[in-house]
């Protein structure tokens, strides 16, 4: 028994990712098209030597058919994935597991989600039939929670941890305003974030992710392969997902200034990649800004800082673009948008363009030479959630 | 001996002080305030916890074998309102759980019927009273509930005897699913009323075997206000005797008021007392009662006089009239919940009605719903139904959530730790959001927590602060 993880048997060599937003013109199956388009055109891969496929969506369509009906598959198999916010990433893992299996030679994961079609502001999930008496909150407000708790754990004051918090947003739209097909592409000064009217808790507007329609996918293959597709691929180091039994919501012990899901899953990760030592082994993380006390804990809960210590790290700009380890540096959720079954994938995407020297120069991160990158996916809760994290190496070894 | 065993009453948190009525209508409103029952309440949630505290000052070895319940304001058609109550009390299934609803003389009707019958019999009565902006009746009117078991034995007042005379005439009406009543000129009532209200106190004084000297303290409701001054000064008992009628303070609340009023008179009372109800709706109806030696160890939950005097009377007209469903407001844009299932509700019958979870055998770790695993120690099919909806809790974390769906936003949630170990996220209830802070205590009350498009009410607990923020009073 164990999770030895397929370090470096399988490599990504294409990627795609079309712009997010408000894509009030493009449907489920545009989207997908495009996302299957820009993918090939970034890999010698063609349609035909894909085997397999993994769909992600949330809530954007049901089965297989729902891919290969836009992209006229013929003869393929398609598993739809769906798995929280961390779909896109299902999809990406279930596929390279499939590739490390030897069961296919290429397999591309891919995800969407059309959000704005629904009518209603954030996102909403399906009613699935229940007793009534489950909680009926937002995720706003779930991860509001976080913020007075971590302000009190660490003795930090409320209105100085609104700030450190508004700091985040406001490094994520810096980015974002550098990445042409991210759905927010302003610099938002802190200030202006702190002053934005109240959705849950303490949390502004602006504390939350963007809600967007988009899609991404990846093409993987077998790391011997993968120079008859990409001179640049990026190789698997780790792949970890857990799935949280909900407990922490009802354990008088839990204090809501970490995710147990996300440290089991990044332990896991970095022992499969041979990381020690993240802060210094990791060039960039792409992680879940869902609402950014979320971003803040994961700074601790991914080691890339003593618990108790990421607001000051924030404020000293460690996880800005220029800093010593770059957060987000697409613009994360925050900025780029959150199509649900997309997310994962689009965070890989970013990490194919810094690593392989693709990022446009006005937001290029300067610590890639490290060669590993890494992201992180969650869905759900605090005390409740799904939580995946990849790392990702330019080379083998 | 036959007569009551306990009593309680329910009066809801919110008051509505009558002059904001005036405020914005320019007329209605009067003194004092009104009871108001909030967005997430109905005469089956206040009968409820009108009935939870019946039994709390009940003796322990009381079996409940009916649960009558009476309401002119029923949640449902079709469907009988007491099961639900039945359930949220964890009565026995071979509980006879019967609704009585229809008129205002059903809460007063049932109360004589049961003390005229046989058997434990728990008679809930509620009222949710309303009419149209600036109306008597929506002045008038108060929200509340009452909760009397009757029954045989150890009773805090016997039953002397009683009287009811029925007459037909047209004073007060509504069709089903009108807001409001109709009502026909007030004089021609009280000319119908006042001797039929004679009637029936001579009747039941002479079935009681008492004169109107000896009578302590009298109730008299109804729902003719004029009608019942008028009857008041003919009884032929001391003004003394006349018991509070709660018009300053709660309003009538209808079908409930007759028993919220013998209740507040009750928990009031020394032994040896006589006791008289009297209530005008559609006839009369008068029951006779003497306090019992046991009145004095009788120690109630939660006296009306307290309830009374813990309302917060800070809402607005607005609030209550978009509670009631007369002023239409913008619904956050979120999907309004869904129905229930009703399979999957009657499964975990004991969770949604009964606040049941469970609690493993070998950690002591609490399941909220219960649960066959336990998350602590992975003990399977190893744990003990654990009621938790009479445990108090503290206040962990919080927060509000301007997003999601509520009748009433914002909606306020807070992470509870219940005495002797557990926690559970809730949703808080009849709170200020501005004024709640980490560490107020808590505790459980049933409340209806949305309505579908097609009618269902979704039931469930939440919380709301203990009163006096502290030890139970």
């Amino acid at each position: 028994m164990g999770s030895h993880g397929i370090r470096d048997r399988v490599a990504i060599v294409g990627m795609g990712c079309t712009r997010f937003g408000e894509l009030w013109d493009l449907g489920v199956d545009d989207l997908l098209v495009d996302a299957a388009q820009a993918t090939f055109a970034s890999t010698g891969a063609t349609p035909d030597d894909v085997d397999a496929y993994w769909f992600s969506t949330a809530q954007s369509g049901m089965s297989g058919i729902t891919l290969a009906a836009p992209l006229k598959l013929e003869g393929k198999p398609v598993t739809r994935v769906e798995n929280y916010c961390c779909s896109g990433s299902e999809a990406l893992r279930n596929a390279a597991y499939a590739v490390a299996s030897g069961a296919y030679d290429v397999a591309m994961a891919i995800g969407v989600e059309k959000v704005k079609d629904a009518g209603y502001a954030g996102l909403n999930a399906f009613p699935i039939p229940n007793d009534g008496t489950g909680r009926t909150l937002t995720a706003a407000a779930m991860f509001s929670l976080v913020a007075p708790a971590y302000a009190r754990k660490y003795g930090v004051d409320e209105d100085e941890l609104k700030d450190v918090l508004a700091r985040i947003a406001s490094k994520n739209h810096f980015n974002g305003a550098r990445n042409p097909l991210a759905q927010f592409r302003k610099e938002m000064d802190k200030d202006k974030i702190c002053a934005m009217p109240a959705v849950a808790g303490r949390l502004g507007v602006f504390d939350c992710a963007g809600v967007a329609d988009g899609a991404a996918a990846a093409i993987v293959c077998r790391a011997e392969d993968a120079h008859r597709y990409n001179d640049k691929p990026l190789y698997v180091k780790g792949l970890s997902f857990v799935a949280g039994n909900g407990s922490p919501q009802q354990d008088p012990d839990y204090d809501y200034t970490t995710f147990p899901e996300v440290v089991a899953s990044a332990a896991d990760a970095y022992a499969q990649a041979g990381v020690t030592d993240p802060r210094s082994q990791i060039a960039m993380a792409e992680v879940h800004d869902c609402f950014t006390p979320t971003e803040l804990v994961l700074m601790e809960d991914l080691g890339f800082c003593d618990r108790g210590t990421a607001w000051k790290e924030v404020v000293a700009g460690t996880f800005a673009l220029d800093g010593d380890l770059p957060v987000n540096p697409d613009g994360g959720l925050k900025s780029f948008g959150h199509p649900v079954g997309a997310s994962g994938l689009r965070m890989l995407f970013e990490c194919w363009l810094q690593m392989r020297g693709e990022a446009p120069p006005e937001r290029r991160i300067g610590t890639a030479g490290r060669g590993l990158a890494m992201t992180q996916n969650l869905g759900g809760y605090p005390g409740e959630m799904v939580s995946f994290v990849s790392v990702l190496g330019t080379d083998v070894g | 001996m036959r007569g009551i065993v306990s009593a309680a009453g329910y009066v809801p948190y919110n008051r509505l002080q009558r002059a904001r009525i005036t405020e914005v209508v320019g007329s209605g409103g009067g003194r004092g305030a009104r009871s108001v029952a909030s967005y997430d309440e109905d005469t089956t949630t206040m009968g409820f916890e009108a009935g939870r505290l019946a039994l709390a000052s009940a003796p322990q070895d009381v079996t409940v074998e009916s649960l009558w319940f009476a309401t002119a304001e029923p949640a449902y058609a079709e469907k009988t309102n007491a099961s639900a109550m039945a359930a949220a009390l964890r009565l026995d299934s071979s509980t006879a759980a019967l609704d009585m609803c229809g008129a205002p003389r059903c809460g007063p009707g049932a109360l004589r019927a049961a003390l005229e019958g046989a058997g434990t019999t728990l008679v809930v009565s509620a009222g949710v009273r309303t009419g149209l902006p600036s109306g008597p009746d929506e002045s008038g009117g108060g929200d509340g509930a009452a909760a009397v078991l009757v029954g045989d034995g150890d009773v805090v007042a016997e039953y002397l005897g009683g009287a009811s005379v029925t007459e037909e005439f047209l004073d007060r009406w509504r069709a089903p699913g009108e807001a409001a009543s109709h009502q026909w000129e007030e004089r021609f009532g009280e000319a119908r009323y006042v001797p039929v209200g004679e009637q029936a106190w001579t009747n039941a004084l002479k079935a009681a075997g008492v004169s109107a000297a000896d009578v302590g303290r009298v109730v008299v409701t109804g729902v003719h206000p004029r009608a019942v001054k008028s009857l008041v000064r003919r009884l032929g008992v001391d003004p003394s005797a006349v018991a509070p009628d709660l018009s300053d303070t709660v309003g009538n609340t209808g079908a409930a008021h007759a028993a919220l009023c013998l209740t507040a008179v009750l928990e009031d009372a020394g032994a040896g007392q006589v006791v008289a109800v009297v209530n005008l709706a559609d006839g009369a109806d008068v029951v006779v009662l003497r306090t019992t030696d046991r009145i004095g160890a009788w120690s109630p939950a939660r006296s009306v006089e307290a309830q009374v005097a813990a309302g917060d009377d800070s809402l607005a007209y607005a609030k209550f009239l978009s509670w009631r469903g007369m002023l239409d407001v913008q619904p956050p844009n979120r999907p309004e919940p869904a129905r229930y299932s009703a399979p999957a509700a009657a499964r975990n019958e004991d969770w949604k009605f009964g606040f049941v979870g469970s609690r493993d055998r070998a950690s002591g770790a609490l399941h909220l719903p219960p649960q066959r695993v336990s998350w602590k120690g992975g003990a399977v099919d190893d744990m003990d139904p654990a009621p938790m909806a009479a445990t108090p809790a503290t206040i962990v974390t919080f927060t509000v959530d301007r997003l999601a769906y509520s009748p009433s936003p914002p909606v306020v949630f807070a992470v509870c730790d219940f005495d002797g170990g557990g926690r559970l996220p809730l949703e808080l209830t009849d709170v200020d959001p501005a004024t709640v802070a980490i560490g107020d205590r808590v505790e459980l009350t049933f409340r209806r927590l949305t309505t579908s498009a097609d009618g269902v009410h979704n039931y469930f607990w939440k919380a709301r602060p203990l009163p006096g923020g502290g030890e139970d009073s």
